[in-house]
């Protein structure tokens, strides 16, 4: 049997690597994909609970179904805009993207 | 050490190996394999927990469409097919620590949470995918997050076409 | 439980007794007995897929008037070993800036997806690799992985119709995945249940009688999935020379080759779970579970047949003529059928079979020729605009 502590751990060290893709990649679609890691690492969090929780409340099962769908929802618009900015500025490299900068 | 460990024990090295690349290699296109591998690795983990719809989910959802569309995306948005120059920006040391610092933080939570060591209950005889179903569409337990969460794709998807379309309209004028 | 009635978990038991007695602990024998099980029905499977080229050359042949191979043993049998020798000793060739690694991925990958889907296939009441709660949506995940390995092989060649190959299947599998899994539904919602084999088990009335629409919209789609023709965009010779396994040579070209037969005799035996009661025949299966897994290879060839007469009889369509199929025509009929299947199966659940038949086939006529009228008023709306700018323009230019 693998205890509840395993899976917080791997999850708590996935999300870490998701957030240092978000604050170091230059490139905006490979900030996604670290957002993307994050997103997993919650994911398992919930997984676990509701397993190693009470199985017959389906709150963490029904809140990472929320998470695939905000995930989706996220990429498809957050793709859409960097499309969208490489097709203006010709670039995808996040420090580049400065216009609103002051 | 049972055979469930072991299992979770490769696929935990899977996770972690695939992830540090996703953040680290400089091919994009590789990035985004690298991706697919991880979320392979988290899909094991949902079987393991025995949670099969999330399992088969994240792989519809996730490899099917997510992972495509960002290969897509990847594509689109290079200017060559060789990635040139450094992927990391100048303050990833800073980036690296910060992420260390979350990961110590959480591991201290952990450390004194009283859940930690708990082992998983038996789920013989239960129906969970017929509970999860029944949760998702009951008024008395998640129909509204449900609800709320198709209204957002719905808004995503017309979002996503009408951003990604702009400039061709503009360029038609 | 003895051999004659239940050969296959008969074995599976003494296999695991005789590891025990070797000295495995219980779980490492029930791991290793799987193993060896998962191992057996994939090398069945690809001996299966080998008998198929040879059926797949003999019915094309048919189809265009010819008698197809009969050289190499009786009626050609032996062709298909020719052919894997042929591919075998040709040079195996990786482009100049080919992407190594996923490039040989590629091809493995693309028939581990097809050889993933004979996991859930219920080849008997007795005889299955797992029966899963959530089978159905399996079905379209190992399709997901397809479209992967496509899309890796087709960046990987580093060659401009390999892209473009794979853009065009990933454009057509992500749009027709989605009145697959409506449709998918459909028998979910009849039978109340996700798992294949208690499908196949309440199916008293096959359910292609019950939803004749549901069954054409999965075979529309499933056509789409396998990149066959009508729906062969991916690899159109005559556009994009062979899509995105131009590159490939050899046994690598062999597995997209292979990969593609097995799809579409897979999708057969799935179309024959789905719809046509799976291993079930007029009470025949419960003769001996050899017989019933007799009983699904006929449907299912039967199935492979119709997607070949499909394959070699229809012409290829445009890529908008393709997508304005699905996303205009398949995807919004596949979700009424949806609704009207769910109302219907409410309204009529508790009455008289017959009556519960022959509603279901009714509601289906009726919402076909609905859908084809509304389809019909569409076309002739579109005509007369035409038409009218037409006239327009000749009468400018008689002026």
């Amino acid at each position: 049997m693998i205890p509840l502590s395993w899976y917080l751990v791997l999850s708590a060290l996935l999300f870490s690597i998701g957030l240092f893709g978000v604050l170091a990649r230059r490139n905006a679609v490979a900030i996604l994909l670290g957002i993307e890691l994050m997103l997993n690492a919650v994911n398992i969090n919930l997984a676990s609970f509701w397993r190693y929780g009470n199985p017959a409340q389906m709150g963490g099962q029904v809140f990472a179904i929320v998470v695939f769908a905000v995930a989706a929802a996220e990429v498809a618009v957050g793709l859409a805009l960097i499309i969208s900015i490489y097709r203006r500025r010709k670039t995808v490299l996040a420090e580049e993207i400065d216009l609103m900068k002051w | 050490m049972d055979a469930s460990q072991i299992i979770f024990g490769l696929t935990a090295l899977l996770i972690i190996f695939s992830a540090l690349r996703v953040v680290t290699t400089r091919n994009m296109v590789h990035a985004a394999l690298w991706l697919i591998v991880t979320l392979l690795g988290v899909t094991v983990l949902y079987a393991l927990l025995q949670a099969n719809f999330l399992a088969v989910v994240q792989v519809v959802v996730y490899v099917g469409a997510i992972a495509i569309l960002f290969i897509f995306a990847i594509m689109l948005t290079r200017r060559e097919m060789r990635d040139g120059g450094p992927q990391l920006n100048k303050g990833w040391p800073l980036a690296a620590l910060i992420s260390l610092a979350v990961f110590g933080g959480l591991l201290a939570l952990l450390y004194n949470a009283p859940v930690s060591e708990r082992l998983a209950a038996s789920l013989e005889g239960q129906d969970t995918l017929g509970a999860l179903g029944q949760a998702l569409v009951s008024p008395d337990a998640y129909v509204l997050p449900f609800e709320v969460a198709s209204v957002l794709l719905l808004a995503a998807l017309i979002g996503a076409v009408y951003v990604a379309l702009n400039k061709k309209q503009e360029s038609d004028k | 439980m003895n051999f004659w009635t239940d050969p296959v978990n008969v074995a599976a038991e003494w296999l695991k007794d005789v590891f025990i007695g070797w000295g495995m602990t219980d779980p490492y024998a029930t791991a290793l007995v799987y193993l060896l099980g998962a191992f057996l029905l994939v090398a069945l499977v690809m001996l299966l897929d080998v008998f198929l080229v040879w059926v797949e050359r003999k019915v094309v042949a048919r189809f265009q008037d010819r008698i197809g191979p009969n050289r190499v043993g009786p009626f050609g049998l032996i062709q298909p070993f020719a052919d894997i020798i042929k591919l075998i000793i040709k040079e195996d060739i990786t482009p100049a800036g080919a992407d190594k690694v996923v490039y040989n991925l590629a091809p493995v990958l693309s028939l581990a997806s097809v050889l993933l889907l004979w996991a859930i296939l219920p080849l008997s009441a007795l005889v299955y690799g797992v029966d899963l709660n959530v089978a159905v949506l399996y079905l379209v995940a190992a399709g997901a992985l397809g479209t992967l390995a496509v899309i890796m092989a087709g960046w990987s060649s580093n060659n401009k119709y390999a892209l473009l190959g794979a853009f065009r299947t990933v454009a057509q599998m992500i749009s027709f995945e989605i009145p697959m899994v409506v449709v998918l539904l459909i028998p979910t919602i009849l039978t109340g249940s996700m798992s294949l084999k208690t499908i196949v088990e309440r199916q008293d009335i096959w359910y292609v009688v019950l939803t004749p629409l549901g069954f054409v919209i999965f075979l529309i789609s499933a056509i789409a999935e396998l990149g066959r023709a009508p729906f062969d965009l991916n690899e159109a010779e005559s556009e994009i020379v062979a899509g995105f396994h131009i590159e490939y040579s050899g046994m690598k070209f062999g597995l997209f080759y292979a990969g593609e037969l097995l799809h579409a005799f897979t999708f057969g035996g799935f179309m024959a779970v789905l719809f046509f009661g799976g291993y079930r025949f007029f009470g025949l299966e419960q003769i001996h579970p050899l017989v019933a897994v007799l009983i699904l290879m006929v449907k299912a060839l039967l199935g492979y047949w119709v997607i070949m007469w499909i394959k070699y009889t229809v012409p290829r369509i445009r890529i908008d003529h393709m997508l304005a199929l699905n996303w205009k025509f398949l995807t919004p009929l596949a979700f009424a059928l949806l609704v009207v299947t769910a109302v219907m199966h409410r309204l009529l659940g508790g009455t008289q079979p017959w009556v519960y038949a022959l509603g279901l086939f009714l509601s289906n006529v009726v919402l076909l020729l609905a859908a084809l009228e509304i389809l019909r008023a569409s076309a002739r709306r579109q005509r007369r605009q035409e038409e009218a700018v037409l006239s327009a323009v000749a009468e400018t230019a008689g002026h």
